[in-house]
């Protein structure tokens, strides 16, 4: 399957990313090169594999529930962009 | 020999025998840095002040009879994709330009724990995504062995000024071969530590079910010494493993006779350079001499390996950088009109292509109704790759195959194909996706250009792949062959 201009307008919506016109037509094909490079994958019969998300698979991986020094306020918001009253600002939201 | 050339093992017995002070070894490498990092171009950040503070802490130690730890003085550098709390960590993107993290990688913690000094951040890809530093937000990190060439990626910074003499080690990462693969091209040591041996704590994320920190050294003896300080379970990362580390250095110069070694066809086709494939063979050779016993197999999904991979990293990097949205650090497009539109010119603007093509391809991959035909489809196709290798390793020890297809490739030669680019880990991939531990070492030269011999071993078993590697090195004839700066050093080609 062929991934088009319009396709790549609605993953950029999706992805938060503003594409200029070059780079939607640079992606529509670079991306389509690279999908029909991964269609190999469907010569492979997968129907009764189980997926690997996690080569060494561990769970419930439990500690005691203990205070510990955390980051402090000021050292959270040392990086902010803006910040108000401790903090971070962002654009107006609500009208 | 100059101080900076030492290899740490070496750099540890004068300090402990207090022939030289870590202060001294210190300004050899800085000396050193200034000599030849117009040409390399390996740090993003050069941490002198900081380490001339350090260097002396630890002579100030050691002048008090405290222990002389193996890293203790010893000048070192970390890719900058880990944190180093109140020093610049950019992952070299604009999106991180300004970026202090206010806590330390636990590799960092460490690694200063010994005593050992930082004395840079060195460049990558941006955030690690790329084999050849080419997509640093920056510049691009040289070859030493030659200045046209690529230094491999994504750890190419941190390969480079290991092999140009810069630091006596470099830490790295590797999601797909960032760390083999820049070793292979620069000649010298990089072992990516099985999945969960080293914490990811502080390393920034980029495709977490695959990302793992390892040495890139000068020699074997070196590897074992770092991962014998960054190894071992952390409780800060849930997936790093509570499995006993052994002491690794005691497995350099044992005998490595009936170990059995196998050799997979596919690592030997694939889109391999010739001259490449001679030489690896000959270093094959080279340990059956030596006691080897060689076992021919077959790794059948070795070449599916890299399509699913282009859709596992993309989908877990897509998620990953859905945190860099201009609000809590980072750079922020100023002048928009909304929140929404914040978001997507900040990551417009401080995001490079080959970011935004993986952010765009895992987005795709992993949205409704491509979710199954996909991603899921991908990680099947990794239990398939998996299971390859658990049944190998039930008639071998380790495996033996080429680093990389090629020599260290020209600047500029394969940025304009994405795919291109790509092939470059088509034989570290198969290994990563299955979680397994590898090495790279320097195994001969083609027109004065590295070559890599990698040796993949068992789950949690980098003890085995050491003394194999430690072993084949000392047979090498040219193992402290070292890059000829000679006329364009001091500043510049």
């Amino acid at each position: 399957m062929d991934i088009t201009k319009k396709d790549v307008e609605y993953i950029a919506k999706l992805a938060r990313l503003e594409v200029s016109e070059h780079e939607k037509e640079t992606f529509t094909e670079q991306l389509g090169d690279i999908l029909n490079y991964v269609k190999v994958l469907e010569e492979l019969n997968t129907e009764d594999i189980s997926p690997t998300f996690h080569v060494f698979p561990v769970k419930n991986v439990f500690r005691s529930d203990q205070i510990k020094e955390s980051l402090s306020p000021e050292e959270v918001l040392q990086n902010a962009p803006d910040q108000e009253n401790g903090f971070f600002k962002v654009p107006r939201v609500i009208e | 020999m100059k101080l900076y050339q030492l290899k740490v093992h070496e750099a540890h017995k004068l300090i402990s025998d207090k022939e030289i002070s870590s202060e001294e070894l210190l300004l050899s490498v800085l000396n050193r840095i200034e000599d030849v990092e117009g040409m390399v171009q390996g740090f993003v950040t050069v941490t002198g002040d900081y380490a001339r503070k350090k260097a002396r802490e630890a002579d100030e130690k050691i002048a008090r009879g405290e222990a002389v730890g193996p890293l203790t003085g010893i000048p070192f550098a970390l890719k900058d994709n880990m944190c180093s709390k109140d020093i610049l960590t950019t992952c070299s993107s604009k999106i991180l330009k300004n970026f202090i993290p206010p806590y330390n990688a636990e590799v960092f913690d460490r690694l200063e724990e010994q005593g050992a000094v930082l004395v840079g951040k060195t460049n990558m890809d941006e955030f690690a995504m790329g084999s050849s530093t080419e997509n640093s937000g920056y510049f691009t990190t040289r070859n030493p062995w030659d200045p046209a060439r690529v230094p491999g990626g994504s750890s190419g910074g941190s390969a480079a000024v290991a092999a140009a003499d810069e630091v006596l080690f470099a830490l790295g990462s590797d999601t797909g071969g960032s760390i083999r693969q820049p070793a292979s091209y620069c000649g010298v040591v990089g072992m990516k530590p099985t999945y969960g041996r080293v914490s990811r704590y502080g390393l920034i994320a980029f495709a977490s079910s695959l990302d793992q920190i390892g040495p890139l050294t000068r020699d074997v003896r070196d590897c074992a010494l770092v991962m014998n300080a960054i190894c071992g379970h952390d409780p800060k990362d849930s997936t790093s493993t509570p499995v006993e580390v052994p002491d690794y250095s005691s497995f350099i110069g044992e005998e490595i006779k009936g170990i059995r070694m196998g050799i997979a066809e596919e690592y030997f086709s694939l889109g391999i350079n010739h001259e490449v494939k001679d030489m690896v063979e000959e270093a094959v050779a080279g340990l059956e001499g030596l006691g080897m016993e060689k076992v021919e197999l077959s790794l059948p999904h070795t070449s599916y390996a890299l399509p699913a991979y282009y859709l596992v990293n993309p989908a877990e990097a897509s998620s990953n950088l859905a945190r860099y949205d201009g609000i809590r650090y980072g750079f922020r497009y100023e002048d928009s009109e909304s929140l929404l539109e914040t978001y997507k010119k900040t990551r417009s603007v401080g995001f490079g292509a080959e970011v935004k093509r993986r952010i765009m391809l895992g987005t795709y991959a992993l949205s409704s109704g491509y979710y199954d035909a996909y991603y899921l489809r991908a990680q099947k196709v990794r239990t398939l790759i998996k299971k390859d290798f658990d049944q190998a390793f039930e008639k071998c020890d380790v495996i033996v195959a080429p680093t990389a297809p090629t020599v260290a490739f020209r600047t500029g030669e394969k940025v304009r194909d994405p795919l291109q680019m790509y092939l470059n880990d088509v034989f570290t991939i198969p290994v990563s996706m299955s979680g397994l531990p590898a090495v790279s070492i320097p195994c001969g030269f083609i027109k004065g250009l590295p070559v890599g011999l990698q040796i993949i071993g068992k789950a949690f078993d980098e003890g085995t792949i050491l003394k194999v590697a430690g072993a084949f090195e000392e047979s090498m004839p040219f193992k402290n062959m070292k890059p000829a700066f000679g006329s364009y050093s001091r500043g510049g080609v």
